[in-house]
């Protein structure tokens, strides 16, 4: 089995309860697992939630994540991303201040990422970049040395292909 | 029918079929405690929520039903928590009711308020907060399946006051949808490719554990083993599955486990794990365990699969069902395998036996803890439920007290809870009024749920406890004794109370044996009076369990004896 770490994107059906999200959380990190990302919302059920998360870990520990994942009488199913065919996406707010020197480069990097300006007043503005984790990750190397005041990402959201 | 949550809770428990509970009421149980007074369920006051939960344990694990405890909130929940995480660990089937504050103040530090649901939630199964009394029927229902479903487990149900206090329309539930599939599936392709190991095994040995005795399948294991004539070897929760008796049997693996079955799990082709999950107390260094060994391993849950050892062949299923079908396999292809086929192994067996057998060093100054069990055993017969605190009473227990019948030796494995053989016998006599129930408990160990002597004494409750007194924490003793260099640091317990004194002033019969001579006379006074004893058996201070094999280690490396551990 692979004893490389990489990064496995889990997705979790679960039921939609107050105290669901710290069951999960608490399973990984209980036994000193970290999570990477975490994206939840409610499904086409409203009684149902999907738990998106990522963790970096080897293949051998991922089946113990899943195996101790499913245990949990609120969540209804595990599956493991990574291994199926997978449309994977971030979004990503920063806010930049603004001066006249750097109004033409981020207008640049935004037009690379496929980004937008979100809102814009006076010296600072909102943009949102929808991409890939790398493309987020290559935006906010870009933008760095332009002057991000704050940022927000959500985390990796990752829907199948196909059933 | 209108009906108050209190009224509800109360029908919901006799629906299940519950008759006995272990509890303890304060401010926010009051409604039930009025509707407890008006019904017909036994309650068992215990002097500390602790006990409370080691006793339902003790009742789920001898009577293989599941144990039900009621506490109030705050302190009464938070006290309950090491009973819970000893069940979670166990895999035992309890159901645990705390009181809380009403709906409204939850959340504002209210007087007896605790985040119990937070506080246990990596050690039940399950937990639920009752948020509406039209839920609480469900929830109660939905609690006992979960207790009782797949590997069991203790299951946590949070009640506030004012759920308790609302009334609903109450309709009694439909029973719930049968839980596991009874009858024996077709044999798999697995089964089919165990066979064809064993019948290529030269050296086969099974390995089972309290799983056997958690899926009621050791009939079906016994059946598997005479058949196949394979030797067994049990972890300490699987003790009583397969009949000590039997001359298959190999005693325990492990830690203080015997010689022969510890080589046997060193030399073994092929190993039958079933309702194990492979502790570290039991397999000692991983990479040296079973190493020469295709591992085949049957459990009920997923998630005990190749966590702690890889194996071979994983299955998936309860013990009873997987071993039924293997046994039809058995039958259907008319499989035989003679004495002649495992002489080889069976010899080498004989030999590690012969050469190093269980035992130790009686005297006729001092009593000895080992002699004190063996003589239980003589006059019991065997016959006796049997709980242990924790440390090296309930390892003297495991090798010198051999058990025939599953359900009759009470242990928490997992934890290891020091306090838990005394409450928990309560449990088990409770289930059983009729049976012989004894404690075998150290003078460290049976400080700490001492209380519960009123509640023997109050419900007239006849457990035998033996305290192997030597005055210090043994085990822990034993492994600085071992380890470091004899500084015993803090584990010298000599300044305790005296027992017999203790035991009158609760109002029970106390004993005491200071001398080899006196251990039957006392034993037999004590098993034959027909209420609650404390039997104090003032034993050799610094004995050792012996074989040990050092924490860590390969479990083929075992020192025997004081020379070889030092």
């Amino acid at each position: 089995m692979e004893k490389q770490k990489k990064e496995h994107i889990l997705s979790l059906l679960v039921n939609n309860k107050p105290d669901v999200l710290a069951r999960v959380a608490g399973t990984l990190g209980g036994r000193g697992y970290n999570i990477e990302t975490l994206c939840v919302d409610a499904t086409m059920d409203p009684g149902v939630s999907k738990i998106i998360l990522s963790v970096i870990q080897d293949q051998a520990t991922i089946t113990k994540i899943e195996k101790q994942l499913i245990r949990l009488i609120d969540v209804h199913s595990v599956s493991d991303l990574s291994k199926m065919e997978t449309v994977m996406r971030e979004m990503m707010l920063v806010r930049m201040k603004l001066t006249d020197k750097n109004k033409a480069d981020i207008a640049l990097i935004i037009d690379t990422f496929r980004g937008r300006v979100v809102t814009m007043n006076g010296d600072h503005c909102v943009i949102e970049i929808t991409s890939t984790k790398e493309d987020i990750d290559r935006a906010i190397e870009s933008l760095k040395p332009l002057g991000i005041d704050d940022m927000a990402r959500t985390g990796i959201v990752a829907l199948e292909r196909m059933k | 029918m209108k009906l108050k949550g209190s009224q509800i809770f109360i029908k919901a428990l006799e629906q299940e079929g519950i008759d006995t509970i272990f509890g303890y009421p304060g401010g926010v149980l009051l409604d039930i405690y009025d509707e407890l007074h008006r019904s017909n369920l036994k309650h068992i006051l215990v002097r500390h929520e602790q006990g409370a939960v080691h006793a339902a344990d003790g009742y789920a694990r001898a009577s293989g039903k599941v144990g039900v405890t009621l506490v109030t909130s705050g302190p009464g929940a938070t006290n309950t928590v090491t009973g819970i995480a000893n069940a979670h660990l166990d895999s035992i089937p309890i159901v645990v009711f705390t009181g809380q504050v009403p709906t409204p103040l939850i959340g504002t530090d209210a007087f007896q308020e605790a985040d119990i649901i937070g506080i246990t939630r990596p050690c039940t199964k399950h937990n639920f907060q009752v948020r509406r009394v039209e839920e609480l029927a469900k929830i109660i229902q939905e609690a006992f399946y979960i207790a009782r479903s797949g590997r069991p487990g203790p299951v946590l149900v949070d009640l506030p006051k004012d759920v308790m206090a609302s009334m609903t329309d109450y309709e009694p539930l439909p029973p719930r949808a049968k839980e596991l599939n009874s009858v024996p599936k077709p044999a798999s392709k697995k089964a089919f490719y165990v066979l064809d190991l064993i019948n290529e095994a030269k050296r086969p040995l099974l390995l089972t554990g309290g799983g056997v005795i958690l899926g009621k399948a050791s009939e079906e294991l016994r059946e598997m083993a005479r058949r196949t004539k394979i030797p067994v070897t049990s972890t300490l929760m699987g003790l009583g599955a397969f009949p000590a008796k039997d001359p298959l049997w190999m005693g325990m693996p492990g830690m203080h486990g015997t010689y022969y079955a510890n080589m046997a799990l060193s030399h073994c082709d092929l190993l039958i794990a079933i309702g194990c999950r492979f502790d570290d107390r039991v397999t000692g260094k991983l990479d040296t365990f079973a190493s020469k060994a295709k591992i085949v391993h049957v459990d009920v849950d997923a998630s005990s699969i190749n966590k702690n050892v890889m194996v071979d062949v994983p299955i998936v299923q309860d013990c009873k069902t997987a071993l039924q079908s293997f046994n039809k396999l058995l039958m259907e292809q008319d499989f035989s395998v003679t004495d002649e086929q495992r002489k080889a192994w069976f010899d080498q067996i004989a030999e590690w036996r012969t050469n190093v057998p269980l035992t130790y060093c009686n005297s006729d100054e001092i009593i000895k803890p080992q002699f004190v069990i063996e003589t239980l055993y003589k006059l019991t017969k065997g016959q006796a439920i049997i709980a242990t605190e924790v440390g090296q009473n309930q390892m003297w227990t495991a090798q010198f007290y051999p058990f025939d019948e599953p359900n009759t030796f009470l242990s928490s494995g997992g934890l290891g809870t020091m306090g838990y053989g005394f409450p928990a016998a309560i449990g088990a006599q409770l289930a059983f009024p009729d049976k012989l129930v004894v404690d075998i408990a150290g003078d460290g160990s049976i400080q700490m749920n001492i209380q519960e002597l009123a509640t023997a004494v109050q419900y007239k409750i006849p457990v035998k406890i033996a305290i192997l007194n030597n005055g210090f924490l043994g085990m822990v003793r034993q492994w600085q004794e071992l380890f470091y260099e004899k500084r015993y640091s803090h584990t010298d317990m000599s300044f305790a109370p005296d027992f017999v004194k203790l035991a009158e002033a609760y109002g029970l019969l106390g004993l005491r044996a200071e001398k080899p001579g006196e251990v039957e006379a006392i034993l037999r006074k004590g098993l034959e009076h027909p209420g609650p004893v404390v039997m104090d058996f003032k034993v050799a201070r610094e004995e050792c369990v012996y074989p040990m094999v050092r924490p860590g280690g390969p479990i083929h490396e075992m020192a025997l004896g004081r020379e070889m551990a030092n």
